[in-house]
């Protein structure tokens, strides 16, 4: 697996042999893996939203989208269409700046965190030295986005909702640090790739899960309330607060909303993925199979295979987790403001200081299981 | 060039991101129809005439939400360095680590005790 495929070197190496200089191959290199993933991540969020209506129709025993090709494919894209060409209605009272740079600032760090997504082994945009602490850095910029948004609407219901939102991520971001932090503990490293491979060698026995099983909880606890998600909705809640700081919102600026938090989703289901499920590993390590069927390892084609069902490996498990985020949202009720900052302060927050220092004992005590 | 190298892709990224909202604004706004009817502008409040506006002396209750976590979180970001060298570090930092942690919950539970981790 070290001697992967090297997209960078053979398409600078094609330029220059073209009559190209090195230096100019190298940044004409440089936004093309940038595009595809934004094109990428584009992608899956529009067919996270088409699942997320056939699933909840399916919860609800209904149909759901059918007409607009074949299984109601084309919805998502109508969507984006609807919203583009919509009549734009900021109201009188707004701050403009303010409520157009609030979605800016919602959308542009959900983007720029798929930097650091492994989508394969070199199959990321670039393996930055602090990795994962870049997410958790750039998730912290969104609440202020979302507090701009509420506060400069000028209506009742996107103040309380842009006050709640922020409440809200600053209570979950504690518990989602602490258990990425056992995590890094255990990887001796920042950067995703190196906790992937971590995870690997020893197929689905070697995922993280299986030894940070109240990491996985709370991350994902902590990670569906930093997506308002329900059961944490609580800032968009539409019995009590109309959309929350959505309210005022329309066209294009809502756009700029509702992509951002379909992004975010399918994100932090990645990250779970990378974090906790071996991200492009697979259930039965790669070496086991190719011993099996007799083939070495480093086979020009299996790499080439290897690499194909990678992404298909760490998309799976990404949205199957996002099947049961959708499923959940038919399954419970709505916690309350106050409940859900007493999960957050105390409950989640000692539990994962505990966890991460049963960890760092851990890790003392046996080294080779928690990677020493 | 940069003196962090490796992080041209993320100032490259960043420049990407940053312009994908502003060209989608812009692409909006170029093919959407134009806003007439000054009654369309009006504030929503579920159908009736909004009461004031919402630029107000407000009690924000998560005040001191907000207070305990700038605490922890710079705990976090402390932390971090100490977990990717926790390898070298052994079982000192290890003490070290339960020392400082032990001081912050010490005043988790003055806060927790005191009700400032309470929203009504």
């Amino acid at each position: 697996m070290d001697s992967g495929i090297d997209l960078q070197g053979s398409f600078i190496q094609a330029l220059m042999d073209l009559g190209l200089p090195a230096d100019l191959a190298k940044v004409i290199w440089i936004p093309l893996p940038m595009l595809l993933i934004i094109a990428t991540a584009t992608f899956l969020a529009l067919v996270s939203t088409w699942l997320e209506r056939k699933i909840s129709a399916a919860a609800q025993q209904r149909v759901g989208p059918e007409y607009m090709g074949p299984l109601g494919m084309l919805v998502p894209v109508a969507d984006v269409i609807k919203l583009l060409i919509k009549e734009d209605v900021m109201p009188a009272k707004t701050d403009p700046w303010l409520y157009t740079l609030g979605p800016i600032l919602v959308f542009t760090p959900v983007f720029l965190s798929y930097l650091i997504v492994p989508f394969g082994q070199h199959l990321i945009i670039t393996d930055l030295g602090i990795g994962i602490f870049l997410w958790i850095s750039l998730s912290s910029v969104v609440p202020i986005g979302l507090l701009m948004a509420g506060y400069s609407s000028n209506n009742k219901y996107s103040l309380l909702g842009g006050l709640r939102a922020a409440a809200q991520s600053i209570s979950y971001e504690i518990p989602l640090a602490l258990s990425v932090l056992a995590i890094v503990m255990m990887s001796n490293s920042l950067s995703t790739i190196d906790i992937v491979q971590q995870q690997s060698g020893y197929g689905i026995l070697g995922w993280n899960i299986w030894r940070q099983p109240v990491g996985f909880v709370i991350f994902w606890i902590a990670a569906l309330a930093e997506c308002e998600r329900l059961p944490f909705d609580l800032p968009e809640a539409e019995e009590e607060l109309v959309a929350g700081y959505q309210t005022e919102y329309g066209a294009i600026r809502f756009m700029l909303f509702y992509a951002g938090s379909y992004v975010n989703l399918i994100l932090s289901s990645l990250m779970v993925a990378v974090l906790y499920l071996g991200g492009w590993e697979f259930p039965i390590p790669v070496g086991v199979i190719a011993d099996w069927l007799g083939i070495s390892e480093t086979t020009p084609w299996l790499q080439i295979v290897t690499a194909t069902l990678g992404i298909t490996m760490t998309l799976l498990k990404a949205y199957f987790l996002l099947f049961l985020t959708i499923l959940l949202r038919w399954t419970v009720p709505r916690v309350r403001i106050d409940q859900l900052l007493d999960l957050g302060w105390k409950f989640l927050l000692p539990v994962s200081l505990v966890n991460l220092l049963l960890t760092a004992g851990l890790k003392l005590a046996l080294p080779f299981a928690f990677g020493g | 060039m940069f003196v962090l190298s490796g992080y041209e892709y993320f100032l490259g990224f960043l420049l990407i991101c940053s312009l994908l909202p502003i060209v989608a604004l812009v692409l909006s706004w170029l093919i959407r129809p134009k806003a007439r009817s000054p009654e369309r502008r009006t504030t929503y409040e579920s159908g009736i005439e909004p009461i004031g506006g919402a630029w107000i002396q407000f009690n924000i209750r998560y005040y001191m939400f907000a207070l305990v976590f700038v605490i922890f979180d710079v705990e976090t970001v402390f932390l971090y360095p100490w977990a990717v060298a926790f390898s070298q570090l052994g079982l000192l930092a290890f003490i070290e680590a339960l020392v400082f942690i032990t001081i912050l919950v010490i005043g988790l539970v003055y806060a927790w005790r005191k009700g400032a981790l309470e929203w009504s």
